[in-house]
């Protein structure tokens, strides 16, 4: 790690203006934003801990627990929960075993929600490691993660 | 390079496309299409082009607006009409390019229409129900050119109204322009453009920005998505332009970090207009000077609010600057005069300076100018991006253009403006579209978003899934948008899981005025209008639940039983092997019965049926093992 968080910081100047990218950057090379890697950020901005530990906890896009190898986003926007999300999203959590926000402990699977992902005309969807999975229904998800014995 | 040697190598290239000899197919492999499988359909035509020694071009588009159709496929052989396919599956991809391509048979059957040419048995594209009644200028390019390829967007007049008003307009005439147009901002809050950049040109000072707001965060609107991934150019050139005219050197697009493939085609269409002199130093020979830059947001609602946005790309947490506060286009990123304007109104800058003023306010109502777009979602046969002459009602939308509610159900309301709008029931469907008559209805234009509901949603369960969305969302500051949308939020947990008290409507409504008093930003004002819309328009909603505990559109589980029915049951076991909480009992040839304490009214069972037996049933009432003995 500690290689790879020098190297990203090399291309930085350390302005505050850069808090939010570095941190983009650091949790797109590590999958998420381990303490010391934030600790380091803030030395290198010359910032407080606090600071960039306030900014890292306010967005949603940041992480601090590593994520799994299959990462489920499940779609929370309005057209997907008239549509049955919430349905789709316990029946997620049920086949995982784990809440929004949590990695499952083999690290194979960590579940997120998102406010919308625009593929409002889909409804409701499932991203799972990057590809839509479109029209979902309670079986479809069961299907998708036969659940690990 | 000048700019006509530019646009008529631009333009050359184009004709040379059109009036060559090869065919040229369209993939729209925007996020919707992808996501309804454009990139299989796009790998077979890869792969079966070369395998097959095909000499056809193939050309990756952005969103033409037609979702339900994804994906979308667009022919062009040489000679012939152009023809567009709808739900272009990887089989019937092979089945084009066997059928269309290589025998010439039009393949009716899979047609949506066509365009420059009539085909017999296939509409004019345009007329379309879906299509005929929009006025597309801002989606005119989407689903037609690449957005990856500077040419295409130069070919169809691109880049135009940038040496128009850098080398022809003083930048008081761009923004005189502007004013006269009538364009108001359509971020949501619809404050008129024109003066919004009269107020950054006289703000005092040397540095300026122009800041793009592409922090599309409203759950269920894709709008500015598919405009970044459709024509990114057209943002860039109006705020290149904007930046001419009220003074600045350096711009930003603040983009969600949620779409990459719109920050990857806007990285893209930055680094195309750089090679070719519209952005950087001195822009097409002039003395002006623009660069531009993308901002990732992080994932945070209120950044959508312009200080937050601000105080975000400064490395801070997005929260709204404490009142009073200058405006933004005096005091606004780093603390200097910033012009923050909305993709879609962006978008629309080109179209202003290239056809005029008059021309542009041609359309829309009376104070409302142009036209709208809408990302038509929810309960509605034609789901899709649609761009409409603002004063459109909202019954023209729907039931034309989005082809009415399908499954026999029947419209209940029609949500505009996201989790800061309001829910307008039936009697209001003839409401005229645009920023002042919503608004006196009780909703908001908002950015875009528009949520048809039917019968089967239960408007209760609806305003607690937005306060559930805007609570989580708040930034913190105000204690009564922070704690008051938390007690919202309790009030209608309560309500839906039965627990209601009639005071809880009044409660409701006085929580809800405060929040709206006592917050400093948009977004804690308009966090209670989806409640209370839904309490001025669905009131009968919440007194069934609070005092006949039900839920109308049986949606709310303390309110509902699922039942199988004896008689239809064929005893198959799908329902009772996907019970996730095992409720079902029976076996092979034995008729299925739900647990009803065991059973968690997930409501699986009923959508596991098959449809031929159709022998769940959802029934009010909550029952319990005792009622059925």
């Amino acid at each position: 790690m500690e290689y790879s968080l020098s190297e990203i910081l090399s291309s930085y100047k350390g302005a505050q203006g850069e808090l939010i990218p570095i941190l983009q950057k650091v949790q797109a090379e590590l999958g998420y934003l381990p303490e010391e890697a934030m600790n380091r950020v803030a030395e290198f901005c010359r910032v407080a801990e606090s600071k960039v530990f306030g900014i890292a906890s306010f967005y949603a896009q940041f992480r601090f627990v590593p994520l799994g190898r299959t990462q489920v986003t499940a779609c929370r926007g309005t057209a997907c929960h008239v549509r049955g999300a919430p349905q789709i999203l316990a029946e997620v959590k049920r086949q995982l075993g784990i809440e929004e926000g949590e990695t499952t402990p083999d690290l194979e699977y960590s579940l997120e929600t998102v406010a919308c992902i625009g593929c409002c005309a889909l409804a409701p969807c499932v991203i799972i490691n990057g590809k839509v999975e479109s029209k979902m229904t309670p079986k479809k998800v069961k299907e998708r993660f036969t659940k690990k014995e | 390079m000048s700019f006509e040697e530019i646009k008529q190598e631009a333009k050359g290239k184009r004709e040379a496309l059109r009036q060559g000899k090869k065919p040229l197919i369209f993939v729209g492999t925007a996020t919707c299409g992808r996501s309804a499988g454009a990139l299989d359909t796009l790998g077979v035509f890869h792969r079966e082009l070369e395998s097959r020694n095909i000499d056809a071009e193939i050309i990756e588009t952005g969103c033409l607006g037609l979702c339900y159709a994804e994906p979308v496929v667009g022919i062009v052989k040489p000679g012939r009409p152009n023809i567009w396919y709808r739900n272009v599956s990887p089989e019937r991809a092979r089945e084009l390019i066997d059928g269309y391509l290589v025998k010439g048979d039009t393949l009716t059957d899979y047609a949506l229409g066509s365009t420059e040419g009539s085909v017999e048995g296939i509409p004019y594209l345009f007329d379309l129900p879906m299509l005929k009644p929009q006025v597309r200028r801002v989606l005119g390019n989407c689903g037609f050119i690449s957005p990856t390829n500077i040419d295409h967007y130069i070919g169809s007049g691109g880049y135009e109204a940038l040496q128009k008003a850098v080398f022809e307009m003083e930048p008081e005439e761009v923004i005189n322009e502007v004013k006269r147009s009538g364009l108001r901002g359509l971020g949501g809050a619809g404050f008129p453009a024109g003066r919004k950049w009269e107020g950054c040109r006289r703000a005092p000072g040397d540095e300026k920005y122009v800041i793009c707001n592409a922090d599309e965060g409203d759950p269920g609107a894709f709008q500015d998505r598919s405009v970044l991934e459709g024509d990114p150019h057209s943002i860039l050139e109006g705020m290149i332009i904007a930046g001419y005219a009220v003074g600045a050197r350096k711009g930003y697009i603040y983009v969600r970090a949620e779409y990459p493939l719109a920050v990857k085609y806007l990285e893209i269409a930055i680094s195309q207009a750089r090679e070719k002199g519209f952005v950087g130093e001195n822009i097409l020979g002039s003395n002006f000077s623009f660069d531009l830059d993308i901002f990732q947001g992080a994932g945070a609602f209120v950044c959508g609010e312009s200080t937050a946005l601000t105080l975000s790309i400064e490395g801070n947490r997005g929260m709204p600057k404490p009142l009073p506060r200058p405006r933004t286009t005096e005091k606004g990123l780093w603390d200097k005069p910033t012009l923050l304007n909305n993709v879609k109104t962006f978008a629309n800058i080109r179209w202003i300076i290239n056809k005029g003023a008059d021309w542009f306010a041609g359309v829309g109502s009376e104070g409302s100018k142009g036209t709208a777009i809408f990302s038509l979602t929810g309960k509605i046969a034609n789901c899709g991006l649609i761009e409409v002459p603002m004063g459109i009602t909202l019954r023209e939308i729907i039931l034309d253009i989005g082809g009415g509610i399908p499954g026999g159900k029947v419209f209940k309301a029609v949500q505009t403006g996201g989790p800061s709008g309001g829910c307008l029931p039936a009697s209001l469907l003839d409401v005229p579209v645009d920023f002042d008559s919503l608004t006196t209805a009780g909703s908001i234009m908002g950015s875009g978003g528009m949520v048809v509901m039917d019968e089967d949603t239960c408007m209760v369960d609806l305003a607690r899934y937005f306060l559930d969305f805007t609570e989580k969302e708040s930034c913190g500051q105000c204690s009564l948008c922070r704690l008051g949308s938390s007690q919202m939020l309790e009030i209608l947990r309560a309500i839906t899981e039965g627990k209601g008290e009639m005071e809880d409507i009044d409660l409701l409504s006085e929580l809800g005025e405060a929040i709206k008093i006592g917050s400093i930003c948009g977004l804690g004002q308009t966090v209670p209008n989806p409640v209370l819309t839904t309490i001025r328009y669905f009131r009968e909603e919440y007194e069934a639940h609070i005092l006949k505990k039900e839920c109308p559109a049986r949606v709310c589980r303390a309110f509902i039983s699922y039942r199988v029915l004896p008689d239809k049951c064929k005893a198959c076991m799908i329902c009772l092997r996907n019970c996730p909480v095992g409720a079902i009992k029976g076996g092979k040839k034995e008729v299925h019965v739900i647990d009803q304490d065991k059973c968690s009214r997930c409501g699986v069972c009923m959508s596991v049926c098959p449809e031929r037996f159709s022998a769940v049933e959802c029934i009010p009432g909550r029952l319990s093992e005792g009622d059925l003995k």
